[in-house]
Order: C-alpha cells, then sequence, then structure tokens
C-alpha cells in the first residue's frame, strides 16, 4: 500500500499523484537509455564498416499488433472510469492478448534475421538491431508483467472503479503507451537509418 | 538582540496551532514496519536509518579507497623499500625476490589504481554522499513524514548493498579485481584476455555497477517525486534550503545521466561475451590479430563521459548544498544571494551535459568540434564563480562560530577556488596537449572533487551529527582532523601539479627508466609521506564518529545549533514519521537570520507583527 499516499490525501488537488510522477521520472530514464544507444548507432555508424541490411518485415506485423494493443487498453481505462466491468475486462484481454503476441512476433523476427545468417556478432548495424529491440522487448515485457496481474484482479478480485484503482488503471496504460510509442520511434530511426 | 529561540515546548505548542494536520498517528499501517530489530534497524524504511545505513557502508569503503591509496603510494614514494611487511594482508600480490625485498606485483597496482578510483566515486562520493544526505533531510527540511515511497527507497540501499558485496568479493578474485582505470576504457575492458584484471574481475565490476545504477535510479526516483509532492503547506520551492534544491538537482543529473552509462556498459557486456565489436578494432594480442573488426574505443568514451561529467557534479552539487547550508548557520547570516545560488545550480547542471569532450581533447576527436566543447567548459566556471562569490560574501561580516563544520565548509570553499582554476587550464584543448593524462588533470580533480567533495561531507556530518545520534561529535578531535586533513590535502596534491608540468603521466608504476623524471623522487617521497600523515588523521575522525555515537556529550537542546530549519523541530530522537503531532506548515523562508535585531527565527515560526517576508 502506498503509506505516504495517505500521509498526504489531504494536499492541494494542484500536486501530481506522487506515482504517477514517479512513473514519468521512470520513463524519462528509459528515454535516456535509448536516445543513448540510438546516438551510439549514429556516431558509429559514419566511420564505416557497416553493414546495411533490409529490416525483416515482421517487425512490421508486430507494430501493428502494438498499436492494436494500445487501443484496448485505451478503452479498458475508460471502461474502468464509467464503471464498465463486461468491457473493462473484454478489453484488459484483448490488449494483453496482443501485448503477448507482440513478443512473440519480435521472437519470431530474430529468429528470421538468424536463418538469414544475421547473427548478433557478424557486424556492428546487426548487433545494434538485436540490442535495440532486445532490450526494447524487455521493457515490453515489464508491462505485460504488470498486465497479467491487472488480467489476474479483473476475473479474481470485485470490480470496483473507485480511485485507486482507476489510477492503477492509469498507470499501467500510461506505461504501455509509452512503450508502444518508444517502438514507433525506434522503428522510425530504424527505417530512416 | 533578542532571541526568538523557541525552548522545545514552545516549538510543540506552535506546531500543535499552526501545524498541519495529515492525522498520520491515527494510521496503524505507519508503525507496522517497525516492530521489531529485523525491520527497525536492517530492513528499514525509515529515511533516518536508512541515511545512517548509507553513512555507515560509506565510511566502509572510505576506509578502504584510502588505505589502496597508502598502498600505491608507498610503491610510488618507496620504489625501492621493501614491503614484505604487507604480504600478511596482500598475499601473493607482494613479490619477495632472493633478497628477501618485497616489492608490489605491477599488475596489482593498477587494480589499486582502479579500484580506489571507482570505490571513491561510487560508492563513497556518490551513495555515501548523496544517499545520506538526501535520505536524512529531503524529508526533515520539507516537512514530510518520509519518502514518497520507503520501500523503494529500502530498495535503493540494499542494491547499493549488493553491489558493494560483489565489489568487495572481487577484490579475493585469484587474478585480482579490474585493473583498466576507473573509467574502463576498451579494450582493456572489453577483452578478457587483455590483462589479468579484464577477466573474471571486469564481469563483477560490470555486475555490482549495474546494480549500483539500479540503486541510484531507485533513490533518485524516491527523491525527485519527495520533493515536488511531499512538502508540506507553505514550502513552497522558493522557500527550500539550497540542501534541497542541490539534492533535488543532483537526482535529476543521475536520473538522466546513469541510464546512459548503463546503456553503455550493454555494450561493453556484449563485446565481452556475445562476440559483438561495438568497441574493439583491429586489435593484436600477444602478437595474433583478433578477428573482431569495426568497433569504435572512442564511441565508449562518448558514452562514458557523457555519464562521467554530470556525475562529477553529481558528486559535488550535494557538497554544494550543505556547504550553503552550514555556513549560513554558522556565519549567523543568511546566505548571501539565494536566487542566485539556485539558478546557479541549475545552471551548472544544464550546462554539464554539454562538455563530457573535455576528457577526450587528446582521443583523436574533431579539433573543430573540440572548440564547442572548449567553450561550454569556460562557461562552466562563471556558475562556479557565482557560487564561490556568494559563499565568500556569507560569510563577510558574519558573526562567524568557527567551530568544525563551519572550518570544513572554509575548507571547501578553499579547495573548490584551487581546482577550479586548474580545471580553467585544462579545458582549454591546446593546453591540455601537453597536460593531458599528467598529474596535473589528478591534481585537478582530486581538489576540486575528491577533498572538496569529502570537506562538504564532514561538514554535513559535523553538523547534522546531534541530529543523527542525539550527541555531539568531539569537537577538539574535529579541529585537529580539519587541520591536518586540509594542511595535508594541499601537501599531497599541490606538489603534483607540478609533476604534470613537467609531463609525468598518470597511473605508470615507477619512473626510474624515465631520465627525464628522475628528478622528482625527492617530491614523490613527500607526497607520499603527506598522504600517510592525512590518512591516520582521517582514521581520527572514525574513532571519534563511533566514540560520540555511545559517548559524545549529549545534545539537550532541540535546536542546538541555532537554525531556522524544519529538521531542528522535531523531538532530539525523532522517531516514526518525524513529528509525534502535526507537521510544521512553514511560514517564511530558510535564511532568516539577524532580521528586524531577532538572532534568528524558525521556518516554522509566523511573521511577527507588522514584519514583512525577507526578500530575496
Ligand atoms: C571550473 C570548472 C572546471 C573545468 C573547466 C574543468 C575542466 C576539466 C578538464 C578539461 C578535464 C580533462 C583533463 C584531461 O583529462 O586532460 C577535467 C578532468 C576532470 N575534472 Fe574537471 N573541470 C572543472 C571543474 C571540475 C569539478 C567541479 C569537478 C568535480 C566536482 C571536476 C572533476 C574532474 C574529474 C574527475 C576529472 C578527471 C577524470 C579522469 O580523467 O579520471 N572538474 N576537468
Ligand atoms: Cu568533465
Amino acid at each position: 500500500m502506498p503509506i505516504v499516499q495517505m500521509f498526504h490525501k489531504e494536499l492541494p488537488p494542484d500536486k501530481i499523484q506522487a506515482y504517477k510522477f514517479a512513473l514519468w521520472i521512470g520513463m524519462a530514464s528509459i528515454i535516456m537509455f535509448f536516445a543513448a544507444i540510438t546516438s551510439a548507432y549514429l556516431v558509429r555508424k559514419p566511420v564505416g564498416n557497416w553493414y546495411e541490411f533490409k529490416l525483416p518485415v515482421q517487425f512490421f506485423y508486430s507494430t501493428i499488433l502494438i498499436v492494436l494493443s494500445s487501443v484496448f487498453i485505451e478503452n479498458a481505462y475508460k471502461s474502468m472510469k464509467l464503471g464498465n466491468e463486461n468491457r473493462y475486462k473484454l478489453n484488459i484481454v484483448f490488449g494483453t492478448a496482443l501485448g503477448l503476441a507482440f513478443i512473440v512476433m519480435q521472437i519470431i523476427s530474430w529468429k528470421v534475421m538468424v536463418s538469414t545468417g544475421l547473427f548478433i556478432d557478424l557486424n556492428v548495424s546487426v548487433s545494434f538491431l538485436y540490442v535495440i529491440s532486445g532490450f526494447h522487448a524487455l521493457h515490453v515485457i515489464g508491462g505485460l508483467v504488470v498486465l497479467l496481474i491487472s488480467l489476474l484482479n479483473a476475473f479474481l478480485i470485485e470490480f470496483q472503479p473507485d480511485p485507486m484503482r482507476i489510477l492503477k488503471s492509469n498507470l499501467v496504460r500510461q506505461y504501455w503507451h509509452f512503450v508502444g510509442i518508444l517502438w514507433l520511434y525506434l522503428l522510425i530511426f530504424l527505417i530512416l537509418q | 538582540m533578542s532571541s526568538s529561540h523557541h525552548s522545545h515546548k514552545e516549538t510543540d505548542i506552535l506546531i500543535e496551532k499552526q501545524g498541519f494536520d495529515d492525522h498520520f498517528h491515527e494510521h496503524h499501517e505507519g508503525d507496522k514496519y517497525q516492530t521489531n530489530f529485523l525491520f527497525k534497524y536492517i530492513f528499514s524504511m525509515d529515511h533516518k536509518i536508512i541515511a545512517r545505513q548509507f553513512l555507515m557502508t560509506g565510511i566502509f569503503w572510505a576506509i578502504i579507497g584510502a588505505a589502496m591509496s597508502i598502498i600505491f603510494r608507498l610503491q610510488l614514494g618507496f620504489p625501492d623499500e621493501s614491503i614484505a611487511w604487507l604480504k600478511p594482508i596482500l598475499g601473493k600480490w607482494i613479490i619477495i625476490n632472493d633478497a628477501g625485498m618485497g616489492s608490489l606485483d605491477p599488475e596489482f597496482y593498477y587494480a589499486l589504481v582502479t579500484m580506489h578510483g571507482t570505490i571513491i566515486v561510487f560508492f563513497v562520493l556518490t551513495a555515501g554522499l548523496s544517499g545520506t544526505f538526501s535520505n536524512l533531510l529531503i524529508p526533515l527540511q520539507l516537512g514530510a513524514r518520509d519518502m514518497a515511497s520507503p520501500f523503494l527507497n529500502m530498495l535503493s540501499y540494499w542494491f547499493f548493498f549488493l553491489s558493494s558485496v560483489v565489489m568487495f568479493y572481487s577484490l579475493f578474485l585469484s587474478t585480482g579485481p579490474f585493473s583498466g582505470g576507473w573509467t574502463a576504457y576498451p579494450p582493456l575492458s572489453a577483452l578478457p584476455q587483455a590483462s589479468i584484471g579484464s577477466g573474471a574481475g571486469m564481469t563483477l565490476w560490470l555486475v555490482s555497477l549495474a546494480l549500483f545504477v539500479v540503486s541510484v535510479l531507485l533513490g533518485g526516483m524516491n527523491y525527485i517525486t519527495t520533493v515536488l509532492n511531499l512538502r508540506t503547506k507553505g514550502m513552497s520551492l522558493w522557500r527550500m534550503p539550497l540542501t534541497i534544491w542541490a539534492f533535488l538537482v543532483t537526482a535529476i543529473l543521475a536520473l538522466l545521466s546513469f541510464p546512459v552509462l548503463f546503456s553503455g556498459f550493454l555494450l561493453l557486456i556484449f563485446d565481452r561475451s556475445l562476440g559483438t565489436s561495438f568497441y574493439i578494432s583491429d586489435i593484436f594480442i600477444n602478437g595474433m590479430a583478433l578477428d573482431r573488426i569495426g568497433g569504435s574505443p572512442i564511441l565508449y568514451q562518448h558514452i562514458f563521459w557523457f555519464l562521467g561529467h554530470p556525475e562529477v557534479y553529481i558528486i559535488i552539487l550535494p557538497a554544494m548544498g550543505l556547504v550553503s547550508e552550514v555556513l549560513s548557520v554558522h556565519a549567523r547570516k543568511p546566505i548571501f544571494g539565494y536566487r542566485a545560488m539556485v539558478y546557479s545550480i541549475l545552471a551548472i547542471a544544464f550546462l554539464s551535459f554539454i562538455v563530457w569532450a573535455h576528457h577526450m581533447f587528446m582521443s583523436g576527436v574533431n579539433p573543430f568540434i573540440s572548440n564547442f566543447f572548449v567553450v561550454f567548459t569556460l562557461i562552466i566556471a562563471v556558475p562556479s564563480a557565482v557560487k564561490v562569490f556568494n559563499w565568500i560574501s556569507t560569510l563577510y561580516g558574519g558573526n562567524i562560530r568557527l567551530n568544525t563544520p563551519m572550518l570544513f565548509c572554509i575548507g571547501f570553499v578553499s579547495m573548490f577556488i584551487s581546482g577550479g582554476l586548474t580545471g580553467i587550464f585544462l579545458g582549454n584543448s591546446a593546453i591540455d596537449i601537453q597536460q593531458h593524462d599528467t598529474y596535473f588533470v589528478v591534481a585537478h580533480f582530486h581538489i576540486v572533487m575528491g577533498v572538496a567533495a569529502f570537506f562538504g561531507m564532514f561538514a554535513g556530518v559535523y553538523h547534522w551529527f546531534p541530529k543523527m545520534f542525539g550527541r555531539f561529535m568531539n569537537e577538539t578531535l574535529g579541529k585537529v582532523h580539519f587541520w591536518i586533513t586540509m594542511i595535508g590535502a594541499y601537501a599531497v596534491f599541490g606538489p603534483m601539479h607540478f609533476l604534470g608540468m613537467a609531463g609525468v603521466p598518470r597511473r605508470y608504476y615507477r619512473f626510474d627508466s624515465f631520465e627525464a623524471f628522475t628528478g622528482f623522487d625527492d617530491m614523490n617521497k613527500f607526497i607520499t609521506i603527506a598522504a600517510i600523515i592525512t590518512f591516520f588523521a582521517q582514521i581520527m575522525f572514525v574513532v571519534n564518529f563511533f566514540w560520540s555515537m555511545y559517548k559524545g556529550r549529549k545534545v539537550t537542546n532541540q535546536n542546538p545549533w541555532g537554525a531556522t530549519t524544519l529538521e531542528w523541530t522535531t523531538p532530539i530522537e525523532a522517531g516514526h514519521g518525524n513529528w509525534p503531532g502535526k507537521i510544521p506548515s512553514v511560514q517564511r523562508w530558510a535564511y532568516d537570520y539577524g532580521k528586524d535585531g531577532i538572532e534568528f527565527t524558525q521556518q516554522h515560526v509566523p511573521l511577527r507583527e507588522g514584519e514583512e517576508h525577507s526578500s530575496h
């Protein structure tokens, strides 16, 4: 339980909820992490000895999956706020399933790369692709764990759209959109390169 | 001068009357994690206990880190003396020749230099300094019950602890700890076969620092959220003490720069274990060419210093905050230029992200690009000078109490000036051609960062010891500690400027095969002797610290220094939740000294009739 939350529940409402704020700070540090890796990519590329290859098409399929998943999670949050239990359950199921599908599709992409001889130590350009997509996937898996917990909660605990659950649902939603947008950024970055 | 010094009772009554009721003590869960010894002192979530845990661990590492420097200084000062007497401690790292003369294994010399840097920079001056004082002061000075998430706060300490355990373990590997320098440049750090410390030692170094980054991120997230969300009623940003400003900005710097270091380490781990070539290219080892091509060691340097430079400010900003606060309390004057101080902290923080390549002027970066970094590097001197000017102006005309905390503050200012000036030399890429990788750099950063940050920390420990342990540290021992350290530090690092200007390179095992450097034998002896004396003064500090914890003079007054900030409104032994009843609400800024003829007024005291807010 958020102990401190209670100490300060009477603070003026203009302050941002502490957990939401902490999440944003966490996102900022994740952004710095990927900014560093993509800058490293930019610094390294012009030095030469850079093997050019095409991105496996599966990366585009996975993009569709994660965007759709975000739509469902957004709907789940809205349903929670409106107090619509069935819609909430439905959306959280589809959102989580699509999230899982995204990870599966990423694994397929890596398998395709390996089968065409694009091993991680073939060339720096290939190594970068594995590192970028791999660490992004780790962040998605972190989100998935939380989604799975929400999913369990949706079916195991009584549906009670009180402020605490709405807040939690909102935190999950924000992080999920964040990793989705992060993937879009990374993909566009890779295409432009 | 009359004094608005409030006795215990008055303070408590005032807080009951004016304070803010958060009904804290009506919640039972707040106290439940304090029920037994294990959760009260070991897995504590109370920020005051966590602060002490960071401090104790920091002291432990400081002793080890300093002892290491004494061992390698013995090598540098007395390369021809036998150190066989160290054999019982160092074992096989002392090589005894047929004549019975014991000398330090050169590989281990590098390991000692590397570990000394890593330990002092990360474990002592980052975790030990920020960890201790952010934890102790953020909730207390802001009027909060605890951190935003006491649980994450506890985890932050335990990740640091794990990181410490891993690093400590690496000291005992049969191949020794990592030995490629605290900056861990590839290829020494990337190729396990590069040196004996590059194998298991480096692996553990990376594991340890990865855990360390997690600790910093958990802590920083908490500090920022607490400062921005949990201030008590009336504590606007512009009423926060400068300590809090410093911790806030430090945490922001850490959150933006440590993930970058982490990414750099990850690429390094891939190079070490998966055969990638992010950093490795065209290398011969033992006459054999490696098949790893295409990497760029300069890439690592960019990533490392993108953290590395902010890191030096992550170390010095908290020290600056502590010094600003302690200096003002013991000069009995408001800090001069409060807002300018805040703006300089912000300016320094911003600029610290765009100067990193001044560590790489000699790495073959484009000289045109270097100019950009020269300019921003020199601009950092401006907000730094503003701060120095303000500290001196705070002292000027003050009613100065020349006690130990104050002496260390003055020592800090002196060190920061001396070391800042040499930074300006190094910041010029043309002059740096001569100075880079010499003892001039060693002198620069030890004075401006190492010694200065230690002084800030000492000022903080002597000043807040009564808050942490309910007793004072011994003042006489404290003064002796200060004077030996002050003179000793200049004696150690002053001469190094000359060595550096003569071109003596850093990190060398001995110099007698260089005709040019033979004239410096006596200087090196002098430095080593000064270092040993200074080291013993630190041991004296540690003895004073632990002795005073149990035997020091007891604090009888809630606010022994006559300070204005909120931590001195809690009971002497503050329990869980810090204030027994309501939390104080804040009525004024943090530096009301000598206003309207009143010696000092604490932050929770309402404006007197006809009194105006201090303008600042
Ligand atoms: C007036 C402002 C400063 C300037 C212009 C400056 C400039 C420089 C430059 C150019 C170097 C690189 C020298 C070389 O390797 O050839 C350097 C090294 C260093 N500086 Fe500063 N500095 C300043 C203040 C500081 C402060 C405030 C700190 C820490 C609190 C600091 C810590 C360091 C460290 C740790 C290194 C060396 C790291 C290493 O190579 O192991 N400097 N400084
Ligand atoms: Cu720097």
